[in-house]
């Protein structure tokens, strides 16, 4: 029995279930396979022992096509469940073909998780490709799905060159740690750098999710990336040039998240960015940092997941995605709005959702590391995610401007799937021990100490502050987002033009001060003296602004 | 017996009497309950600092509940000389209260005015008593609300105004309070302050102490009228009703202050610095802030119960630099001045009110001459004044002096320099009260002044005459304020008392 299911990948559930639906007309017998396959796969991911299968003869080649050890199943949870949460949530979708292509999207991406060495790492990499082009091209956008498929074949190139190379090498083929410095690794590195979303071919992400389907996106968010993380932290780990490619990934995708208009595009971007972060984690390599970065890959896929959902039902229900477009949405969409804010305060690491555990990981790797610029560098970013994730995405979709008068209402399935993703996301975030279990190394980590949260919610207070301060800035407004050159174009005007006008306040704001004190103290005392001196006549609101301000004073003075 | 149970006692009796008092829905019944039940205070708070003094702390458990889960009364070399300050201030006010309030409140709401005075004080006197940081916020909140209700019951309109800006500020400052008191248990798990300071130690990852200190002492700041939190006192003391304003002015910011040196020696450590700045440090620039820009306001102002408003920020700012001094000395001044203050600022406000209720206006311009027609008000004005500048002979010169030698022994003669020049700016809104009072053609308003009640003089000659009594033979105060002075610096190294 157990050398029977040693031999069992649970890449084969979902990829016989993918090609079982094609089988079956629409119906219930092909959504409960749809839904089985997943279920099955996650009940192999725990079922194959630990350890390397028996080796395969093939051509000549010794192949493990399954290996299991704490690290595979970890990420083979990850796929599991969302490839389930995906097939519940799309469950109602009328596509064959995106159903199938999913299930083998998935199938393949934990394949790549349980693959015992190089060439059937590749095989199920190449599996992945298709199968996620095939999601891509079921949306309809057959020009993204070209543009994504090509970027991927070129990343599957690099990645069959670097491994044609080292498999000449002595260790062959066998899963092994590569340092990034014949051409061979770098090869290997750079094909999947490619599909991780690296510089400079970041921009495929964005480009093409955000053209699948309303349930597509869902499972694209989830699979190739992280299985790219996965392999890094296989092949890679403690790679130092990791290090500031996952930083300018952070923050490059973090200007582009704050200023999407287009949801979808914005958590695209959103991935880049939480990519960054893990591929920090990997480039710094020790035990604890690599298993922060699973666990962080295993946390985003769960929320990634959840928005991904939430902005699909939006997009369903409206037939809108832009945030310009969109508004008041949380009382139309109840639901919706909660996975909304429990997915974006997860991706923002707010105390008690699961990406605040698995991103304190991070920090608290990086922390044990001495790696101060990143730390620094990520800790901003992970506030200014806040700011997009859980304050401006939230704020513009579902509270700020005018509801639609009526909406479309969602199948249960969806709303089920989406509450099942954020009760994973809450129960981690309640229960790190859940997280540590999965990834060992990180138990050492005290997420939930009131240091630690009220740090986080210092940033987050800030990054309140912050979005308060430029919620003009921040307004969605209906335009494509061009490259890099918004930072020259449009921000020193917005800037500038916010400063006239704080000019034009402050004039107004002295203003009867000056003529009330043209007799009296007045003219013994410059204005503002005067304004200081007569506190009796503050409104209460001054007086509260007094107090916040002196607070928050402390509190920075404090943090210093 | 019942000596056992004074320290709760001191609290339970007004609250009673206030509960009494509202019963009663009398006026002359309801001022009767309150005189009884805050002699009856007085009385035991005396009793309890005569404990105090003889034999050290009292620690009383409510119910016998283990501090680490009940509520433990506490009343040291600290809390005790408050106590005192609080239940006098309460009897005198309360006196007062008896004619000032015919004439400023509404009949029907006569003897709710008594409750809320007596509910005050037993919110204060809980605030001065409880060992027990969540204990000290229900009795701010007991105290603030009954305050807010005192002063929305002034004549004027703009009481109702100035009622609801404090209403507002107040809940702010109470919420910072709570907030880091929730905060402080999170780190220690115990809301007692003697375990609290236990615990402290093993205390590895001081953040959320810090914010806790932040928030707590923003919050009490808020409630002393610290500079720049401030800005509720002047129109909250002008347009009260007179003894409440009096009640207030000495009472309600020294008990906040009371509270901020509690939290800052025994709990936090007033020399710990918080990044790179010590509270310390902190505290001493906005007093000294307070005590500049204050003055400089009061100078300005015409109607005299706002000048003396924005002079008791200005010399509120004298109390926290005492504190922020932090030597002997130092603590030793401010401790004085809390009480020094009070009974000056008690006699300023109720010889003022005296004056508007006879002579109908508290505006400057308006009261030329009243020196003549009141000699007796005027008189205890002038005195109180005298002592608000710090005249050697009124109790004031004694407090600054205090500050003075604790700004030296710290080695900061650029401090004591500075103390004495904010005196200056008292000398000048002072003076232009006794100039105008004193020296001016009595205008249409004083002449017409009617004669004042004894039962409104007698209180304020009594206060007037106690800041004299203090200024030449200041060994009592002095003696209380030096015991607290040195259980609060014996807390911060870290000896219990």
């Amino acid at each position: 029995m157990t050398d029977a299911l040693a031999a069992m990948s649970p890449a084969y559930p979902l990829i016989v279930g993918s090609l079982a639906v094609l089988l079956f007309r629409r119906g219930v017998v092909q959504d409960a396979l749809a839904l089985l396959a997943p279920l099955a796969a996650l009940a192999l991911v725990w079922l194959v022992p630990e350890g390397t299968s028996v080796p395969l003869q093939w051509l000549g080649l010794q192949l493990h096509p399954v290996a299991s050890d704490w690290l595979a199943r970890l990420f083979g949870t990850a796929f599991a469940l969302a490839a389930a949460a995906g097939v519940l949530f799309a469950l109602d979708r009328r596509s064959t073909m995106e159903r199938a292509a999913a299930l083998l999207y998935a199938g393949a991406a934990m394949g790549v998780a349980f693959a015992g060495d190089l060439a059937t790492l590749f095989v199920y990499w190449e599996l992945m490709a298709i199968g996620s082009t095939l999601v891509v091209l079921a949306g309809g956008a057959s020009q993204a799905a070209l543009r994504y498929a090509l970027m991927h074949v070129f990343g599957g190139i690099l990645f069959f060159a670097g491994l044609g190379i080292v498999a000449a090498e002595p260790g062959g083929l066998a899963l092994r740690v590569f340092q990034a410095g014949s051409p061979g690794s770098w090869l290997l590195l750079a094909g999947i750098l490619v599909n991780a979303g690296a510089p400079p071919v970041s921009a495929w992400v964005a480009d093409a999710y955000p053209r699948a389907s309303w349930s597509g996106a869902v499972f694209l968010s989830a699979f190739t990336t992280k299985a790219a993380v996965y392999v890094l932290i296989r092949l890679f780990p403690g790679e130092a040039v990791l290090v500031p490619i996952g930083l300018f990934m952070a923050i490059y995708a973090l200007v582009y998240a704050l200023i999407e208009n287009d949801i979808r595009r914005m958590l695209s971007y959103s991935i880049v960015g939480q990519v960054g972060f893990m591929l920090v984690a990997v480039g710094i390599g020790s035990e604890h940092a690599l298993a922060a970065a699973a666990a962080h890959a295993f946390v985003h896929i769960l929320y990634k997941s959840l928005l991904m959902m939430a902005a699909g039902a939006i997009l369903r229900a409206t037939g809108e995605i832009r945030l310009s477009a969109l508004g008041g949405l949380a009382k139309l969409m109840p639901v919706t709005a909660a996975a909304m804010v429990v997915g974006g305060f997860s991706l923002a690491a707010v105390p008690f959702t699961a990406g605040f555990v698995s991103k304190s990981a991070i920090m608290a790797a990086l922390a044990d590391d001495h790696a101060a610029l990143a730390w620094f560098l990520l800790t901003a970013v992970s506030a200014g995610s806040f700011l997009y994730a859980g304050l401006r995405l939230p704020f513009f979709a579902l509270v700020n401007g005018k509801a639609p008068d009526t909406v479309a209402p969602l199948p249960v399935s969806m709303k089920l799937a989406m509450l099942v993703m954020a009760a994973f996301n809450l129960a981690i975030g309640f229960s790190p021990a859940l997280l540590a279990r999965l990834a060992p190394p990180i138990g050492a980590v005290k997420v939930l100490s009131a240091d630690h949260i009220l740090f986080q919610l210092q940033l987050i207070v800030a990054a309140g502050i912050c979005f308060g301060v430029l919620l003009k800035l921040l307004a969605p407004k209906s335009r494509i987002t061009i490259d890099f050159d918004w930072l020259w174009r449009e921000l020193p005007a917005a800037v500038l033009g916010r400063l006239i006008r704080a000019r034009k306040q402050l004039q107004g704001f002295f203003e009867p001060v000056l003529t009330t004190a043209r007799s009296g103290i007045g003219e013994r005392f410059p204005v503002w003296a005067v304004r200081l001196l007569e506190a009796g006549n503050w409104r209460t609101g001054d007086i509260a602004l007094a107090a916040t301000a002196l607070l928050g004073l402390a509190l920075l003075v404090a943090a210093v | 017996m019942i000596a056992a149970h004074l320290p709760v006692l001191v609290v339970l009796l007004p609250l009673f009497g206030g509960l009494l008092a509202a019963l009663s829905r009398h006026n002359e019944a309801a001022f009767w309950i309150a005189l009884v039940a805050s002699i009856a205070t007085l009385a035991a708070a005396a009793a309890l600092a005569g404990q105090v003094m003889a034999g050290g702390p009292i620690s009383y458990r409510i119910g016998g509940w283990d501090p680490a889960l009940g509520i433990e009364y506490r009343i040291d070399a600290v809390s005790a000389p408050i106590l005192l300050l609080v239940a006098a201030m309460g009897v005198a006010a309360i006196v007062y209260a008896r004619r000032s309030v015919t004439v400023e409140i509404i009949p029907e709401r006569v003897a709710w005015y008594y409750t809320m005075m007596l509910i005050c004080l037993a919110g204060l006197l809980g605030m001065a008593a409880s060992g027990d940081a969540f204990n000290i916020f229900v009795f701010l909140e007991i105290s603030s609300l009954s305050t807010y209700t005192l002063i929305a019951l002034g004549r004027d309109r703009r009481a109702l105004l100035a009622a609801y800006q404090y209403l507002i500020v107040g809940t702010i400052g109470a919420t910072f309070y709570v907030i880091g008191v929730g905060l402080l248990y999170l780190s220690t798990g115990t809301l007692n302050f003697g375990l609290i300071v236990e615990r402290l130690p093993e205390i590895t990852s001081p953040r959320a102490l810090i914010a806790a200190e932040a928030f707590i002492v923003v919050g009490i700041a808020l409630k002393l009228a610290l500079f720049p939190l401030h800005a509720w006192l002047p129109n909250a003391y002008a347009y009260a009703p007179s003894s409440a304003t009096a009640l207030l002015a000495s009472t309600a910011t020294k008990v906040a202050v009371y509270l901020l040196a509690r939290y800052l020696f025994a709990v936090f450590g007033i020399q710990r610095s918080v990044g790179p700045i010590s509270v310390a440090d902190a505290l001493m620039a906005l007093s000294l802030l307070a005590m500049f820009a204050a003055s400089l306001a009061a100078i300005f102002q015409n109607d005299i119960k706002r000048l003396l408003a924005f002079s008791s920020v200005a010399q509120i700012g004298y109390i926290t630099l005492g504190l922020a001094i932090a030597n002997e000395a130092g603590v030793t001044g401010a401790f004085l001045h809390i009480m020094n203050h009070a009974l000056m600022k008690g006699a300023a406000f109720m010889a003022i009110g005296a004056i508007l209720i006879s002579a109908g206006s508290s505006k400057l311009d308006e009261l030329a001459g009243i020196g003549r027609t009141m000699p007796v008000a005027a008189g205890a004005l002038t005195v109180a004044g005298l002592a608000l500048i710090g005249v050697p002979g009124t109790s004031g010169f004694v407090s600054k002096w205090y500050l003075v030698l604790g700004a030296i022994e710290a080695g900061r003669l650029w401090l004591a320099i500075l103390i004495v020049a904010s005196s200056v700016l008292a000398v000048l809104y002072v003076g232009r009260i006794l100039e105008v009072i004193w020296f001016r053609e009595p205008a249409k308003r004083s002449l017409e002044a009617q004669a004042v009640p004894l039962s409104l003089l007698a209180p304020t000659l009594v206060l007037a005459a106690l800041t004299i009594w203090f200024g030449l033979d200041a060994g009592f105060p002095v003696e209380l304020a030096s015991s607290a002075a040195k259980a609060l610096l014996g807390v911060s190294k870290g000896a219990l008392p």
